[in-house]
């Protein structure tokens, strides 16, 4: 299940807590925002196999869980977490993963 | 209550037991190994209950310490010297945090050379990382720190680290009779911790993030504002303390004999009692002497200090301590407060005890004839002929 992201707080004077410690769920800053490459799937060569799934040392790819198992393109990417290592398109068997440089 | 006859060390012991800690991480180091081994018996004995963790450095000490602090619960380490700077970066977790973490430090050199006994540059030279430090002068005093930090620390409005500093052998090995408070006045005096800044399954928080150029500033400016929020707390404290266990304490610093006195020598820890007996001599002579005893260096007691010295013409500032390349530590700060108050005296620098070379009498009339003569040097050191 895709973790709940709340949006990101910004503080000042009145609003800054006493100590750096805040209630759960809210992240300091966008998490994948210093990714310079983002893979990018083509559903298309996808063959299902999910070997990227299980590869992302992040959990930022899973399998969907409103397609069938086995499907063409049966996975998704959450770019919120995926920080742009590469190792997904790495071993992709099939090509279905290219990793396209972030527009700056 | 109890009188009886302990050491430094063994005074503190009770007093941290007193105060009821639940959880003990420390890492046993000369001279400050009897207070770890006097709590480990009292876990052992069932005389206090508290989780004692055997860890494996100084380092892993206070890290746990910061860890149990975050589930709320009350929290005592001890460390000494080389152990003390091992847990430096630890030391700025726990303050900015906001974790109220009461630590014994015994006063003790540093290295190079080795050498285990007293002086104060271990503790002096962490003055910056937002713990607040204090200097006891007996083990009596020891003893009632031990209960005063948390107090202090554990307030809403501090919510501060607390580093209560006994000079090495001079004060953790010397025995005294001591008067041990029953744990109902204890309990009396010094409620159980209470706080939001902690872990809770009820309302999740994420403990210890990082804070951007945005925002770092705002932090810092807290954790400054919350140090000197001291100053409010303690007379408050020391007044129930009073009440309490009819022992007074005299705040931030402790002045002896200074009303009228022109020259004053201001030092922090055990010699403050031999400064104490000189200065009792050279006033039946009719010398006009004092001596001004800093209790606190964190935060530093700027307008106690300025308002002590009212009539002094001279002062000297005598530690255990050098700030290699500059002056003491101490006289650094005291001259920070002096010029800031614009007072027109004399300020010297005697730099004495390092590695523990004991500082006699004769040490300190030779101080108390230089504020008299006056010199052209501001920094000597004791036995030097600097």
């Amino acid at each position: 299940m895709k973790p709940y992201i709340r949006e990101q707080k910004t503080f000042d004077q009145e609003t800054c807590p006493q100590f750096p410690t805040f209630e759960a769920g809210y992240l300091v800053g966008g998490n994948g925002d210093w990714r310079s490459y983002r893979p990018v799937l083509d559903t298309e060569a996808c063959v299902g196999c999910l070997n990227c799934y299980l590869y992302c040392p992040d959990g930022a790819i899973a399998p969907d869980e409103a397609a069938e198992v086995g499907s063409r393109g049966a996975v998704l990417i959450d770019y919120d977490f995926c920080k742009g290592c590469g190792i997904c398109a790495k071993q992709c068997k099939v090509g279905a993963l290219t990793m396209e440089e972030e527009p700056r | 209550m109890s009188t009886e006859f302990l050491s430094g060390d063994e005074a503190f012991a009770e007093g941290v037991r007193l105060a009821r800690p639940d959880v003990i991480s420390a890492y046993p180091i000369t001279p400050q190994t009897v207070v770890v081994e006097r709590l480990s018996e009292m876990v052992a004995d069932g005389s206090l209950d508290a989780t004692y963790l055997h860890v494996e450095s100084e380092h892993s000490a206070l890290s746990a310490a910061i860890g149990a602090s975050t589930t709320g619960v009350r929290t005592f380490t001890a460390t000494s010297s080389q152990g003390l700077l091992y847990m430096a970066e630890g030391l700025t977790y726990a303050s900015g945090g906001g974790f109220p973490i009461v630590m014994m430090n015994a006063n003790r050199s540093t290295a190079l050379p080795w050498n285990i006994y007293g002086d104060q540059r271990d503790a002096l030279s962490l003055l910056d990382h937002g713990w607040i430090q204090a200097y006891a002068v007996d083990a009596q005093e020891a003893l009632d720190l031990a209960l005063m930090a948390y107090r202090i620390a554990e307030d809403e409005r501090v919510m501060t680290p607390f580093m209560v500093n006994l000079d090495g052998f001079a004060l953790t090995h010397t025995y005294e009779t001591v008067e041990v408070p029953t744990q109902e006045d204890a309990d009396r005096f010094l409620p159980p911790y209470q706080t939001t800044n902690r872990f809770d399954l009820e309302h999740p928080v994420s403990i210890g993030f990082s804070a951007g150029p945005d925002t770092n500033d705002i932090f810092k400016y807290r954790e400054h504002e919350r140090m000197m929020q001291v100053f409010d707390v303690l007379p408050q404290a020391e007044e129930e303390f009073a009440e309490v266990f009819g022992r007074r304490y005299p705040g931030v610093v402790d002045p002896y004999r200074c009303d009228d006195a022109e020259f004053v020598i201001i030092t922090l820890g055990t010699v403050a009692g031999l400064v104490h007996d000189v200065v009792d001599r050279l006033r039946e002579a009719g010398t006009k002497v004092g001596c001004l005893r800093l209790r606190y260096l964190r935060p530093f007691p700027t307008e106690a200090l300025v308002e002590a010295l009212d009539d002094a013409k001279a002062v000297a500032v005598l530690e255990k301590d050098i700030s290699f390349g500059h002056t003491g530590t101490v006289f650094a700060d005291v001259s920070t407060a002096l010029q800031g108050a614009h007072l027109d005296l004399e300020a010297y620098n005697f730099i004495g005890g390092l590695g523990g070379r004991d500082i006699n009498a004769a040490d300190i009339e030779t101080i108390f004839t230089t504020l008299q003569r006056g010199d052209t040097d501001t920094l000597h050191f004791l036995g030097m002929g600097a």
